[in-house]
């Protein structure tokens, strides 16, 4: 028997919350964007009509306007989005409890099994659908496969609200002739490294040798080769649970450049400490602990660093991320930004002990941490604070606490 | 348009939430003689969405939603 799996996407999402609270709106090309005072001025997502201007996610402002002068800018509303987000999966839990979530506006359903999911889960995706419209004003499109790849590359097939089907009759015709880099987990430089032996397109990633593939990408060669043909059988995660989850990271732009190593031991202890506590919310110790410095010309590093055992001591994690830096870090350039990531998650972690009580002041540690926590769940994240970084409120004065990113799916570094 | 209106409203012991009556911002109070419906439901009108409930007041049908924990009206046509 073949499984179930839909892949719901919600189009253009945060423009399309911003355009059902705003009908003026609605026949402009609308983007949402980041403030240009605090340097976030980049475009995070933009209408169907901004599109039609070439507008692209990612880009500048400026480079936005130019393209389409009349271009309405709208500040997010991280919380409205969020709320919708929650909504979309009230939605889908109504269809079945294996959800998830990929980002904010993506997920998963697995209706293996699920009753009106005998036509291959056709009628659920179209009651979805039309369900997401009706309820929330918002549009999806949907893929319907029996792996969760296809499944993603049907919903990127058409939209907005459109149902795709790609079973196995339509490997070969909808699947096959589409680019390599429309592949989950393709990026720009696996992209190249594929065209450079003549493989352009998911079919002739398919039709490959595995062994081949492997040799030159080592392990994720074979894997891109199952995901080509339609093989995967990873498990959609269950709406609760956390095995899925691989790393937890938070980076942030700053409002100006970093020029020192204090500025930026302040805007490391502050993501650190959110890290931290989005790792003691979840229950998890890492290992790995891995900074990203961009500077300003836009040049990008990262570097990490095992750990002896696993922490959730925010101290332990800035420690070791301001000794990365200081290690790495030459200041030719002054900082735009920087982030954190905790990896290596140890779920069933016992501390170890050892003689000099190293172990029990990390335990301590993360006991006063935890009172941290509920403290800044009752009052708010700025009820509480270090003082160092009181000094210079107009740098760490985030809150950190909605930002937090939590990767899914382990992720292939080299695509990064 | 979205009008944000007051609302008194009775709690059931299931926590069923059943408006009773409108309060217009200008001081008109308007009795719901029925609730028809209630449906999550956007409003492309207002602009938002919640629990859309189909009310009677004065012999017409008219939608009130609850959006989180406001209530508003859709006005722009007749009202």
């Amino acid at each position: 028997m073949d499984r179930v799996i839909l892949h719901s996407d919600l189009n253009s999402f945060y423009a399309s919350v911003e355009c059902l609270y705003n009908p003026k709106i609605r026949q402009l090309p609308v983007a949402v964007a980041g403030d240009p005072q605090a340097r976030h001025g980049i475009i995070l997502t933009k209408n169907q009509i901004a599109k039609k201007y070439g507008v692209k996610t990612g880009e500048a402002i400026w480079q936005a306007k130019q393209k389409c002068p009349q271009l309405v800018l709208v500040k997010p509303n991280y919380q409205r989005y969020l709320r919708y987000s929650h909504l979309a999966q009230e939605i889908y839990r109504s269809y079945t409890d294996r959800i998830e979530p990929f980002g904010i506006d993506e997920c998963w359903l697995d209706l293996s099994g699920c009753p009106n999911s005998e036509d291959g889960g056709l009628r659920i995706a179209h009651a979805i659908r039309r369900r997401i419209k009706t309820e929330l004003g918002l549009t999806v499109s949907v893929g319907v496969s029996y792996n969760k790849i296809f499944a993603k590359l049907g919903s990127d097939y058409r939209k907005p609200d459109a149902v795709t089907l790609i079973g196995k009759p339509q490997r070969e015709s909808i699947v096959w002739p589409q680019p390599v880099e429309n592949l989950l987990y393709v990026g720009p430089a696996s992209k190249r490294k594929l065209q450079r032996y003549g493989i352009f397109t998911i079919g002739q990633l398919a039709q490959a040798k595995p062994d081949f593939l492997e040799e030159i990408f080592g392990k994720t060669g074979r894997q891109l080769w199952i995901f080509a043909n339609g093989y995967d059988v990873t498990p959609v995660a269950s709406a609760d649970t956390k095995l899925s989850m691989k790393s937890i990271s938070n980076s942030t732009t700053t409002v100006r450049n970093l020029t020192c190593d204090e500025e930026v031991h302040g805007i490391l202890t502050m993501l650190s400490e959110s890290v931290a506590a989005r790792m003691r919310e979840q229950g998890v110790h890492g290992s790995t602990i891995a900074v990203s410095i961009r500077s300003s010309d836009l040049q990008s590093v990262e570097r990490q660093k095992k750990l002896l055992s696993p922490t959730c001591v925010s101290s332990v994690i800035s420690g070791t991320a301001m000794e990365l830096f200081r290690e790495n870090y030459r200041w030719e350039k002054p900082i735009r930004s920087l982030g954190v990531r905790v990896s290596d998650f140890d779920e069933d972690f016992v501390r170890q002990m050892d003689l000099f009580q190293k172990a029990q002041q990390q335990e301590n540690q993360e006991k006063i941490e935890r009172v941290v926590d509920g403290l800044r769940k009752r009052f708010g994240v700025f009820s509480i604070q270090r003082a160092s970084l009181l000094k210079d409120q107009q740098l760490t004065g985030l809150d950190t606490s909605i930002q937090n990113q939590i990767h899914p799916m382990g992720f292939f570094s080299w695509n990064y | 348009m979205k009008q944000y209106v007051a609302v008194v409203a009775r709690y059931d012991e299931n926590g069923r939430i059943e408006p009773r009556q409108i309060q217009w911002n200008d001081g008109r109070v308007f009795e719901i003689d029925r609730v028809i419906d209630r449906k999550r439901r956007a409003s492309m009108k207002a602009g938002g969405s919640g629990i859309r409930y189909t009310v009677r007041i004065l012999g017409k049908e008219r939608y009130l939603y609850l959006e989180e924990n406001r209530w508003f009206v859709e006005t722009g046509e007749e009202s």
